[in-house]
């Protein structure tokens, strides 16, 4: 069983939590990703690594409140125990020897590039960060952005907030203004990173995205969570999750992606009445 | 005077019409007068050759004359000095192949049903007795093992009853191994590997749950944390997909997600949080054991039919013969020497949202013949040319093997594996290429059976009592 110590709502669908796993603490690195069970018999959901204190011994998560277990994550409170959470899992994000590079994050997306972006500016890489959500009330982690890029980008679909467009109109401004990267880095919704690397594709720049694909166990057993790369199956949880965007099958991935929607949908629904008799 | 029928007493079953419907076990177990009966078939062979045929050596004509006295727990406690698994081997061991390919009375008609009598033996005594096998007072030795499956749980009980303290690692929630997330439900009740694991732990073992051995921890730190020796039993791993157009589509599982949505998840009990495709026509590609679970699963979820693809004849299925025979009388139509070319999905062009896009419809095969023997004399098949033909179906699951998971070697210096990533050891000692640590089961051998992995924990037990009594 593993403590939640901490619990904090980002907005009206997004939760922030800390939770009590000292081992997966003591390794996690930015990129990777734990997967936990709120409850026994409950089912396994992959969460990227949000951040991670390893003195207290505590994994952040932030997830978007969803799906079944997502609903049932976020009716526990701080103190209450999930039933397991293990990690870390997948490859860490390669930012070794960077000296510039872009972040491009959307919708909660952005609490897994969060700590990719506070990696790079500690080791002193100069890191422009884009961030962008459906409207204001969506908005997360937008003083934390600010602190670890030099430049910083918030854009909403709807311009209530920051400016009106998607991620991909400040990137084509800079790139129309010759600006040049190491590498761009993108994690978001797959049609955004569709879209990130067709932006980038152009400059030449290295791109790499983040996948997350329906998993299971996580370690490279059930192959749930393949996806085409580069014509190949490759699975997100031992080969990535992060992956070469310029060789990202994500027409596939999006396919793949709506294979449980309506079950999913159902079972939501089935949960939240549960919690409206309770 | 033994009993000098030719034929095994029968073993009870569910009729097929019945439990092609629901998830329970399709053997329902000898009564105390079949398993005396069977008992009595027994010779009592001065040179046992049943026992050679055990990857584990149980001594049998031991066992078996115990239970012919009606002293089912001595039977028991005579199994449990060589094996940790009873209730399991008696269930899913291939003894056709092993102990009962060797009985004298296999030469005159139907060998003593050794594997029936083990698992009544090993019924009676969870049903009967809480005793904890015996253990030699503690050594003081720290001994890890990496996985929960066969061969580690194997490993674990063999060390603890030599007095070592044994931690089993498990990446999973549950332990057990392959014996939960794969073998269903209707073959090898999961309360009885539950069981199994009580039993070790009621012997000290300790079981740590959602630890990933290479990510979580190392094998350097397992050595770091005071442990003197390490097992590796980790399993296969990846799943092969057969690098046919359309594998990504929706509907397309590996065997094993398959088997773990069903039984790790219980997507097979009416409210599962775990989704998986129930009902309509379902392609099973591929003729081990795991096909067979895997398409008498698809059964059982509610599949209104469901194929066994095989490119090959009845003759070279690799699956044991009972589970084919099972799989038959449920319904399961073969479609051998036959071949998946192409698995095909539906697309709507007027639509880029309809939610049937991407959906599987139905799957491409050929014909094949059997021509020259292989190196390994199994005649290779081959294509007959313009003999395509599609197989209506919404769902496929691919069961053609697993290649061994990278998590291990990736993360500790000094392991080699083979060509094929299987990790490389001593044939009878299990040692690996770092001193210390020993594997075993599949992440050795690639797939293969429950014992042989129980046989290959068992030499790595012995070797690390021997490496660390030194």
């Amino acid at each position: 069983m593993y403590r939640i110590t901490l619990k904090k709502p980002l907005n009206p669908t997004v939760t922030m939590m800390d939770i009590e796993a000292p081992l997966v603490a003591a390794k996690a690195k930015p990129g990777q990703f734990i997967i936990l069970r709120t409850d026994e018999d409950g089912e396994r959901i992959p969460l990227t690594i949000a951040g991670y204190d390893r003195i207290a011994g505590t994994v952040r998560i932030i997830f978007q409140i969803v799906g079944a277990t997502t609903e049932k994550l976020n009716h526990k409170n701080e103190g209450d125990f999930i039933e397991d959470f293990v990690g870390p899992l997948g490859m860490p994000t390669e930012i070794e020897g960077l000296k510039k590079v872009c972040i491009v994050g959307g919708g909660v997306g952005c609490a897994i590039a969060l700590p990719i972006a506070q990696a790079l500016h500690e080791m002193g890489c100069e890191v422009t960060s884009v961030i962008g959500f459906r409207s204001k009330d969506l908005l997360i982690l937008e003083d934390e952005f600010k602190a670890a890029s030099e430049k910083l980008f918030v854009m909403t679909d709807d311009g209530s907030y920051g400016r009106e467009g998607n991620v991909c109109v400040p990137l084509n401004e800079m790139f129309a203004a010759g600006e040049k990267f190491d590498k761009v880095i993108t994690i978001g919704p797959l049609i955004m990173m569709k879209f990130v690397v067709a932006a980038v594709k152009p400059t030449g720049i290295p791109c790499t995205v983040s996948m997350n694909p329906i998993m299971i166990d996580g370690t490279g057993m059930c192959g749930g969570c393949r996806l085409v790369v580069g014509g190949k199956t490759k699975f997100a949880c031992v080969d990535g999750p992060d992956f070469d965007g310029y060789e990202v099958d994500f027409d596939s991935a999006m396919e793949r992606g709506t294979m449980y929607r309506d079950f999913e949908r159902h079972a939501h629904e089935d949960t939240c009445n549960l919690f409206k008799k309770a | 005077m033994p009993n000098m029928s030719n034929k095994k007493n029968p073993m009870p079953s569910q009729e097929p019409e019945v439990r092609a419907h629901n998830f329970k076990e399709v053997a329902t177990g000898y009564s105390e007068a079949a398993a005396l009966d069977e008992a009595m078939r027994c010779l009592n062979c001065k040179h046992m050759p049943c026992v050679s045929g055990c990857p584990v050596n149980i001594h049998i004509p031991e066992f078996i004359e115990k239970v012919r006295e009606g002293d089912f727990e001595g039977a028991y406690q005579i199994i449990s000095k060589t094996s940790s698994l009873p209730a399991v081997c008696g269930r899913v061991c291939p003894q056709e192949t092993q102990c009962e390919a060797k009985c004298v009375r296999g030469i005159k008609g139907e060998p003593v049903g050794i594997g029936r009598l083990e698992r009544f033996v090993a019924d009676w005594h969870n049903a009967h007795s809480n005793e904890a096998p015996k253990c030699e007072p503690s050594n003081g030795h720290k001994v890890a093992v990496v996985g929960s499956g066969p061969s580690g749980l194997t490993c674990a009980g063999d060390l603890a009853k030599k007095g070592y303290k044994v931690t089993v690692f498990e990446a999973l929630h549950t332990a057990g191994g392959v014996l939960v997330y794969g073998i269903p439900e209707f073959r090898l009740p999961k309360d009885i590997v539950k069981k199994e694991v009580e039993n070790l732990k009621a012997m000290g073992v300790d079981v740590e749950t959602n630890i990933v051995i290479g990510k979580t921890l190392t094998v350097d730190e397992l050595f770091e944390n005071g442990y003197e020796a390490v097992f590796i039993g980790s399993g296969a791993g990846l799943p092969n997909f057969m690098n046919i157009p359309g594998e990504s589509l929706k509907g397309v599982y590996s065997a094993n997600e398959f088997l773990t949505r069903s039984n790790l998840m219980k997507a097979y009990i009416d409210s599962p949080v775990t989704p998986i495709s129930k009902g309509g026509k379902v392609a099973v590609v591929g003729g081990g054991n795991v096909a067979m679970d895997a398409a008498r699963t698809a059964l059982r979820l509610g599949a209104e039919k469901v194929y066994i693809i095989y490119r090959r004849s009845m003759e070279e299925l690799p699956a044991r013969r009972e589970e084919v025979e099972h799989a038959i009388e449920e319904g399961i139509e073969f479609k051998l020497l036959n071949n998946p070319i192409e698995i095909l999905g539906y697309h709507n062009p007027d639509d880029r949202r309809d939610p049937k896009n991407g959906c599987v419809t139905g799957i491409k095969c050929i014909r094949m013949e059997l021509g020259e023997p292989d190196e390994r004399g199994r005649r290779r098949p081959v294509p007959v040319e313009g003999s395509e033909f599609v197989l209506d179906v919404d769902t496929v699951v691919i069961s053609i093997g697993t290649s061994p998971n990278p998590l291990i070697k990736t993360t500790t210096e000094g392991l080699e594996v083979n060509k094929h990533g299987g990790i490389i050891v001593e044939e009878n000692t299990g040692a690996t290429t770092r001193e210390g640590v020993y594997a075993g089961g599949d992440a050795v051998t690639g797939a293969a059976t429950v014992i042989s992995a129980m046989g290959a924990g068992k030499v790595a037990a012995k070797a690390i009592d021997e490496h660390l009594s030194k």
